[in-house]
């Protein structure tokens, strides 16, 4: 596993709320992610780590500083481009699961795959199958979404983050919503992304465990870096 | 394999949400139908109407127009003073003069279809002590026929009768009712010129007009011109027949070139006629219009509903790749899919309505309802509709690609 590959990057990253006073939500932050990085951003108090990931997700496009994805600035590209880069290279997984609930668990997973029409329609299926597979999922696959159980729904959404093979996947409290059991299942989800697949995670957290036994947590607090320290591996829970 | 997942996804909403389809689409299939339906009873009244005139008028006529005397003196003069300024109409003759050269003239161009001469004779209808105004149109009944469809308005007798007969004459339903005539009675007429002769009636027609009904009789040319005291090269008015009416104005025009007689086209004797068609024509339209405006609403409403429904699902749609386009397309679709549904459904009960209608007997002389399946009304109808909702997806659909997804995340 090469470590020290930067896949994304800020400089001097600073964001301000208008409403109700002027506030500065983030304040000069410049980090690197590596590849295979299992990377989470916790808080110490106050708001700002979301409104931190959604500026590396490129769908808030707000913000001071600059933002680089392989190397590339994404800073000052246009909608339309961000939303085809999205739809290479980042995968979401939120506190919500935010399935379309007309459509299957496999059509939900297939649909950003389609949109990127990389592969042709037999082979997403195929593909949205494994994915469903190493979810455990495969017999929910022609369910609607709407019927699964909160945490079922949460990995259909996982797999959905995965069908492009994303570089970057970023979890936003992916645990949020669910009890210890599922969110222990998604943890190590992410664990085996990141260290079998090779790709990055970057999520947002107020679990002090999922943040303690993933490789390396940013403590953001009053929208500053307060710390980043790299975690010593779990090996209990390590996959 | 982009336009494939967005219509998938448009394909989805629009089966999940049938009713709501199904109640945008009726608001369209009600705007078409009446549309196609009101246009086409006002075209097939026109078309109607335009068929009743066609059997008085002709195409093109052409005749002798009354001149005016001039003045002497053409310029003023301060030196002069004119005493006597009392235009007058100077026509010694209404005939014109050389009639069949400029009749054969007429035949040679391509677009008229038929022409013939025609010698009107005001008279008087007598039975007994009673007299009843009319006019006498002196023709070959079987040239007029073929211009004025006479046949068609024959309620008894027959028109070879007319042509064989220098005395017989065929008169309107109203003369034979006031003066009691039946088939093979005989009639005095009396012209303005005094003459008096008396005629055997070998047909009665009814044109629908009372006052044609009640005044207007067919006669030979012959007969006509006897009547006026003149002889057989006495011919007041030519009537021509065109290829195509609409186009008259344009041939009557061109004619008028080769005659200094008067050529005149139809649409200048009936523009009143014209007129009040076109009137109704901008009438139905305005108000086929507001009905489509009301169905648009209806689509425009329906997709605001499903898109507010939906913030969700267009957010993660964004986060995983879709951008505004694609948005855009997915809402744009699903208002065509209603309204493709309302138009063929409306093209489909405007269909009916004009069949239903078209049963419907009036009664003579108009008989079934005037109202015909045309191409053109359904090609409009069908325009119409699709445009209609284009444009009422559009608007919410470019709503909805402008939603922000980080504002849906963040709740």
């Amino acid at each position: 596993m090469n470590r020290k590959e930067v896949i994304l990057s800020t400089q001097s990253l600073g964001k301000y709320f208008y409403e109700p006073i002027q506030f500065k939500v983030l304040d000069d932050i410049s980090f690197e992610a590596y590849h295979g990085e299992f990377f989470t951003l916790r808080r110490t108090g106050g708001s700002g780590k979301s409104t931190l990931l959604y500026c590396l997700s490129t769908m808030d496009t707000i913000y001071e500083g600059e933002l680089y994805i392989k190397g590339e600035k994404i800073t000052g590209k246009k909608t339309d481009e961000l939303a085809a880069l999205r739809g290479h290279n980042i995968g979401f997984v939120f506190q919500f699961h935010y399935l379309l609930p007309e459509f299957s668990c496999l059509k939900n997973v297939m649909i950003p795959a389609l949109k990127l029409g990389k592969y042709s329609h037999a082979e997403i299926e195929n593909r949205a199958y494994e994915k469903l597979e190493m979810l455990g999922l495969r017999d929910q696959a022609l369910k609607a979404a709407s019927k699964l159980s909160g945490g079922q729904q949460q990995r259909v959404s996982i797999a959905r983050a995965l069908i492009n093979d994303p570089s970057i996947i970023m979890g936003d409290e992916p645990t949020g919503n669910l009890d210890s059991k599922n969110s222990q299942i998604v943890f190590n989800i992410f664990k085996q992304l990141a260290e079998e697949f090779n790709q990055t995670v970057i999520a947002v957290t107020h679990d002090n465990d999922f943040a303690k036994n993933s490789h390396r947590t940013i403590e953001l607090a009053d929208g500053k870096i307060l710390s980043q320290n790299s975690n010593t591996p779990d090996p209990n829970i390590s996959s | 394999m982009k336009l494939a997942v967005n219509t998938e996804i448009a394909l989805t909403h629009i089966s999940t949400r049938k009713r709501q389809t199904l109640v945008a689409a009726m608001g369209v299939t009600i705007g078409i139908a009446l549309y196609i339906f009101s246009d086409s009873l006002i075209k097939g009244f026109a078309q109607y109407s335009r068929a009743e005139m066609f059997k008085t008028f002709p195409h093109i006529r052409v005749y002798k127009e009354d001149e005016i005397s001039q003045p002497l003196f053409t310029e003023a003069d301060t030196n002069t003073v004119v005493l006597i300024s009392n235009p007058k109409i100077t026509t010694l003759t209404k005939s014109i003069v050389n009639p069949y050269l400029l009749l054969d003239q007429l035949k040679q161009h391509s677009y008229i279809t038929s022409a013939a001469p025609q010698v009107n004779v005001d008279l008087f209808y007598n039975n007994g002590r009673s007299q009843l105004k009319g006019l006498g149109a002196g023709v070959n009944i079987l040239e007029a026929d073929a211009m004025f469809n006479i046949q068609s308005t024959m309620l008894a007798g027959n028109l070879q009768a007319l042509a064989s007969n220098l005395n017989a004459i065929i008169i309107g339903k109203g003369v034979a009712e006031k003066l009691n005539l039946g088939l093979d009675d005989n009639l005095s007429i009396t012209s303005a010129q005094g003459l008096q002769k008396v005629m055997k009636v070998v047909g009665i027609f009814s044109t629908g007009n009372k006052a044609t009904d009640e005044s207007k009789s067919y006669v030979n040319i012959a007969a006509a011109q006897q009547m006026l005291k003149v002889g057989p090269d006495y011919i007041t008015e030519l009537y021509a027949s065109v290829d195509d009416p609409d186009r008259s104005p344009e041939y009557a025009q061109k004619l008028q070139a080769i005659t200094s007689y008067k050529v005149e086209d139809w649409q200048t004797s009936n523009a009143d006629t014209l007129a009040s068609d076109r009137i109704r024509a901008v009438m139905n339209t305005s108000v086929a219009f507001a009905i489509m405006m009301v169905a648009a609403f209806g689509i425009y409403n329906i997709l605001n509903m499903t898109i507010t429904q939906k913030l969700n699902d267009i957010a993660i749609l964004k986060a995983t790749g879709f951008s505004g386009k694609d948005i855009v397309r997915i809402f744009v679709l699903e208002a065509l899919i209603m309204g493709v549904l309302g138009t063929i459904l409306g093209l489909v009960t405007g269909a009916v309505l004009i069949n239903i209608l078209s049963k419907v007997y009036v009664g003579p002389p108009i008989g079934y309802f005037p109202i015909y399946y045309r191409l053109d009304v359904f090609a409009v109808g069908a325009i119409f509709g699709m445009l209609t909702s284009l444009g009422a997806g559009y608007l919410p659909a470019r709503k909805a690609a402008k939603v922000d997804p980080v504002e849906i995340f963040r709740k």
